[in-house]
């Protein structure tokens, strides 16, 4: 990444989220987020990263400080938000081609131009050839790519994803990593990106947040200086090895904190 | 296929059994034909008076079909109500539990007297036993949504609306079948338990349920036994006709209606 000065995608400072009376799950989280990031957060559970990530979505309210996207609320920014989920959301009523046309046709945009979006897309992420199968005849990873067709068809600037392929196997998690670092080269949206799993975060971002649990708090960042395109051969490098190590560390140092 | 035939063949052979016991317990326990007519008596009965059979199978499957097409219509408009606000729920739920636990024999009279006697007091006796199931399953469907799909229509401004159109209303489509196809059964119940009470404006006349008591009173037993016998083929066309309906409109989608054609 180059040292350029960008204007932030995404600005949380002194983001506080309470519960009711319990405990915080998170205290005075300040990141910065430059336009065309891919930064992925991760912790052990209870950290709060999946209630982060709503919080930037706007799906619920901090309880102190402030969070801009784009430089505007997170509810005013929504139309520049796309959301991908743990599990792929499909509507079971609606063919691949309906559901990819989903957030289109919520967002009442024309017929023609949705078609003319939802084809492109179908191609770009390998999916035209069941255009019209219903979800249930699909795949776990296939029905993954139609939720991530879906959540590009609106044209985000920010994709926020929740663990997306963390109920996949390794060989599909894989391959979809790739395809989605395929994507972002094309599109050049921003990504925030939860997961679980070490390797997965080395391989996507740019840049890893390790969070502390109970009250959840930014405990290391880690920039990954990995050199686009990564592919398969990505992971087999040294330096991809030394990175995950590096990131494992941290994560028992907050774990055993 | 070969399998449907066995089970077929394995169906009928049974029945016929059934007849042929049926037949011989007349004969050897010396029953007089009013009290268990034989099958051939009452397969003499079917035909003799075939017309008027077939007028009372009419006006019943009427009567059973306006009540459970109303019960839908209203139960959905309730249970889209139902769908607003648990507050709206908490106060009318147990309203509709009370609607299922009145015995509907005891309400029937009452409703021919308020409404008078007639097709339609009939109708609105299978109305009133048809709308409890239709209202608890489809406000069951209507508010079983998964959260996370709510989430994704909000990120994209869906109002509320297009939830309720674009979301729960499909969602709860499988739900409102469980409801229809236990509504279907008890429609032909219903419609005869009010014809029990109607009465008929032509002495002889009316739906099965009127015509059941207008046999008994007469001892017309193979009649009506062929009434019965009228009365359980209705129940079935209309279980199966919801069954069509309901694999019609889900069969791509939801697992329910797949499995009546998998296997």
């Amino acid at each position: 990444m180059s040292t350029e000065v960008r204007a932030p995608q995404v600005a949380l400072s002194g983001v506080s989220k309470t519960y009711g009376s319990n405990p915080p799950v998170l205290q005075q989280i300040d990141l910065t987020i430059a336009k065309g990031e891919f930064v992925s957060l991760i912790g052990p559970s209870g950290c709060g990263k999946s209630t982060l990530l709503k919080l930037i979505s706007g799906l619920t309210n901090a309880t102190s400080g402030s969070i801009l996207v784009d430089g505007m609320t997170p509810l005013n920014a929504r139309e520049t938000i796309s959301y991908i989920f743990q599990d792929a959301t499909l509507l079971p009523w609606r063919t691949v081609t309906s559901n990819v046309g989903l957030g289109l046709e919520l967002e009442r945009v024309s017929r023609e131009l949705r078609r003319k979006k939802v084809d492109t897309l179908l191609e770009l992420v390998g999916l035209t050839h069941v255009a019209r199968a219903y979800p249930r005849q699909l795949s776990g990873g296939m029905k993954m790519r139609v939720s991530v067709a879906r959540a590009l068809a609106t044209t985000p600037r920010l994709l926020l994803m929740d663990e997306p392929f963390g109920a996949l196997d390794e060989m599909t998690r894989d391959r979809l990593n790739e395809e989605l670092l395929r994507l972002r080269a094309e599109q050049n949206w921003t990504a925030v990106f939860v997961t679980h799993s070490v390797a997965e975060a080395v391989f996507l971002s740019t840049r890893i947040i390790v969070l502390a649990p109970s009250p959840g708090r930014i405990a290391q960042e880690i920039k990954i200086n990995l050199p686009f395109p990564r592919t398969s051969v990505t992971r087999e490098s040294p330096e991809f090895e030394t990175y995950v190590t590096h990131v494992s560390r941290a994560l028992r140092g907050v774990h055993s904190a | 296929m070969k399998k449907y035939a066995f089970t077929l063949l394995n169906a009928l052979a049974v029945f016929a059994g059934l007849l042929l016991l049926w037949q011989g317990l007349g004969v050897v326990l010396h029953l007089p034909p009013y009290m268990l007519p034989p099958p051939l008596a009452v397969g003499r009965a079917v035909v003799a008076r075939f017309p008027s059979l077939v007028a009372s199978l009419a006006i019943t499957s009427e009567e059973a079909a306006g009540g459970l097409v109303a019960s839908i219509v209203v139960g959905v408009l309730i249970a889209l109500l139902f769908a607003q606000s648990r507050w709206i729920r908490r106060m009318l739920y147990p309203y509709t539990i009370l609607l299922q636990t009145v015995p509907i024999v005891a309400v029937a009279p009452l409703i021919l007297m308020w409404v008078g006697p007639g097709t339609l007091s009939v109708t609105l006796v299978a109305f009133i036993i048809c709308l409890a199931p239709i209202i608890a399953n489809t406000t069951q469907g209507l508010i079983s949504v998964e959260p996370n799909l709510i989430h994704l229509f909000l990120m994209h401004n869906a109002s509320r609306l297009q939830i309720l159109t674009r979301l729960r209303l499909p969602h709860a489509v499988p739900s409102l079948f469980v409801g229809i196809r236990i509504a279907a059964g008890i429609s032909v119940i219903g419609a005869i338990t009010g014809e029990l009470f109607a009465g008929s404006s032509r002495v002889g006349e009316g739906g099965l349920g009127y015509s059941i008591l207008y046999a008994s009173a007469q001892l017309q037993t193979d009649y009506l036994f062929a009434l019965v016998l009228a009365a359980t083929v209705l129940g079935f066309v209309f279980f199966f006709l919801v069954m069509f309906l309901e694999w019609y409109f889900l069969h791509n989608w939801h697992e329910s209606a797949r499995t009546m054609t998998d296997d």
